[in-house]
């Protein structure tokens, strides 16, 4: 367990490694990083001071080597606007995404989880391609979509919700719906499939056999079985969920990370979105050691498998 | 050949009527794109500011119906959607068309030639399936500046790893198949056995993934322009028209859900003949 550990954490290590390489590497696309942080029409000797201020006058591998040496001290840079350090921009600002994400997580897991249940016991029945359909139309709306939709129904002809910004629980069900939505098809397809497998295990028989019912065997053996997959996928999606918060949270007026990186593109507060997306990353890089380590735990296999 | 022509029978009337009604409607969203200036009744981005925000349905003065009503600067919200659909699709198809052979390529040589090419290339698809793909999208976009052929590149660039993955597992296990060490001994180059014999027998699992990575780009092309990073305005495209028509979205709801619904009519059409084809492909995973 320790060797499959370790190689696992070298490897998510390389893999933050190699985010912060691709994030340098985007930052430089446009040729000068300088034209990136400073307002549009900003004077010759502007643009020329901050270049020597941030460095970008010095050739790039030299550039490449402060920056991780940067990053690794924790020194994100100070916002070109509000001339602040960014990371405590965003800071301030992660609690409103985690709140957004643990609702729309809860909100994927609570209705999905028993719908790919349910398709997987009534395989076959009209009832599963009714659920099936549910799924499709939950992975194929757009979360502006069905953000918008929710608004126009529930804030706007309703009356019920509050259609934006933050007014305590009730503001956060409408954003939470929209962002869930997609991953609530995510885990209904892997719940789908786990419950399946399980199935057709000789256990589900020996149980039948011995006079439990259907309902017996699913609620007592299959489910706890099924679970690991499902919880892993918890893990990952938890990643996809902060990175879905973009969209949710411009359409909802909701004050999180993902809204302040539309705000930081638009005043061209380059440093701030370079700290979102190293953020998000390390969340992304993060989840899925855990849940490789959580499966690991579970079930022996894996660890000698992968070690 | 009787029983092929049998098969191929069967296989014509086994074709769920649920897909041939998506294939209609995929049919219709690619006509009309393909032949927007003919079938839009009216040029999409002539304004009329007397008549902003009417209903579906008005009809003006000169006797001209518009169906799906107009925006905020008065112009023809049906003719805007139908040439709307020509930015969704072509922006996925070309960004679908890039990441499945930069994808395929890379994922075809690291399983050929092993070695470092292998670690190289698989090492840098965990890192690049490391960061969220729309949030690099979105910096990447942010940093170049908008336009249609770096939207493209960006979605295209961003989105091959999954078909790294593919390409690399099925390729490794062609590889060993008799077939391909005859045409080695055979004398045959490297590119020569991977694009004439191995893309061939590994094309159907490639297909199936760009299938639901072809409506994933519908989905960050209209996502970014909502954002307003992808297609400008005033070219129309299905995300920046709900963009334009979210502030309206209570006096003037047609401007937000036409183009939403075809949104989401087109994606849910390619996401149901996708999950088809890969059922048809891969009989396995209908059981699953």
């Amino acid at each position: 367990m320790a060797r499959f550990a370790a190689w696992r954490l070298l490897q998510a290590g390389i893999a933050v490694f190699g985010v912060m390489t691709i994030v340098f590497v985007i930052m430089r696309f446009s040729g000068d990083p300088t034209l990136l942080l400073v307002p549009e029409g900003a004077s010759r000797e502007h643009v020329d001071a901050l270049r020597r201020e941030l460095g970008f006058d010095r050739p790039v591998i030299v550039q490449y080597g402060a920056y991780l040496a940067d990053l690794l001290r924790l020194d994100f840079g100070n916002s070109v606007v509000q001339r602040v350090p960014a990371v405590d921009i965003v800071a301030g600002r992660i609690p409103y995404t985690l709140m957004l994400a643990g609702g729309a997580l809860l909100i994927a897991f609570g209705v999905g989880v028993p719908v790919g249940v349910a398709m997987a016991v009534w395989r076959g029945r009209a009832a599963e391609r009714l659920l099936a359909a549910f799924v499709l139309v939950g992975q194929s709306m757009p979360t502006f979509l069905s953000g918008i939709l929710l608004i126009l129904v529930f804030g706007v002809l309703l009356g019920w919700l509050p259609t934006s910004g933050t007014g305590g629980l009730s503001s956060l069900v409408l954003p939470s719906v929209a962002l869930g939505a997609v991953s609530m098809s995510t885990f209904a397809r892997m719940a789908r499939i786990a419950v399946v497998d399980e199935l057709g295990k000789d256990y589900v028989r020996a149980g039948r056999a011995r006079g439990l019912s259907a309902g017996a065997v699913v609620m007592r053996h299959v489910l706890r079985n099924a679970a690991i997959p499902v919880v892993t996928i918890a893990a990952l999606e938890v990643g996809n969920l902060l990175a879905g918060a973009v969209i949710v949270e411009t359409v909802f007026a909701w004050p999180g990370i993902g809204q302040l990186a539309i705000q930081s593109i638009q005043s061209r507060d380059f440093l701030v979105v370079q700290v979102i997306v190293l953020f998000v990353s390390l969340v992304y890089v993060l989840m899925s050691l855990l849940a490789d380590l959580a499966y690991a735990v579970l079930d022996p296999r894996i660890r000698l498998h992968g070690a | 050949m009787r029983a092929l022509a049998l098969q191929g029978v069967r296989g014509v009337r086994t074709i769920p009527a649920g897909i041939l009604l998506v294939a209609v409607i995929l049919s219709v969203i690619a006509a009309a794109a393909l032949l927007a200036p003919l079938v839009a009744p009216a040029d999409p981005s002539r304004q009329a500011l007397l008549a902003r925000l009417r209903p579906p349905g008005f009809a003006n003065a000169a006797g001209q119906t518009f169906w799906f009503g107009t925006d905020d600067l008065g112009r023809d919200l049906l003719s805007r959607v139908i040439h709307g659909a020509r930015a969704s699709l072509l922006v996925a198809l070309l960004s679908v068309s890039v990441s499945l052979t930069v994808g395929s390529m890379l994922g075809m040589l690291a399983a050929w030639f092993r070695g470092w090419v292998e670690v190289a290339i698989m090492r840098f698809v965990d890192i690049m399936l490391s960061i969220p793909a729309i949030l690099l999208a979105v910096l990447t976009v942010a940093v170049l500046g908008p336009g249609f052929v770096k939207l493209v590149l960006v979605l295209g660039l961003t989105r091959w790893p999954r078909y790294t993955r593919v390409a690399y597992a099925q390729t490794l296990q062609v590889a060993s198949l008799p077939f391909i060490k005859a045409a080695e001994i055979g004398g045959a180059g490297a590119g020569r056995i991977l694009l004439r014999h191995v893309l061939p027998n590994i094309a159907g699992p490639l297909l199936v993934v760009a299938t639901a990575e072809f409506g994933l780009m519908i989905l960050f092309e209209a996502g970014l322009s909502f954002l307003g990073l992808g297609i400008q305005p005033p070219q129309p495209s299905w995300g920046s028209i709900m963009s334009a028509g979210r502030q309206y979205v209570e006096r003037a709801w047609w401007i937000t859900v036409f183009p939403g619904a075809c949104l989401f009519l087109l994606v849910f059409s390619v996401n149901v003949l996708g999950d088809w084809l890969r059922d048809r492909l891969d009989p396995r995973s209908r059981s699953r």
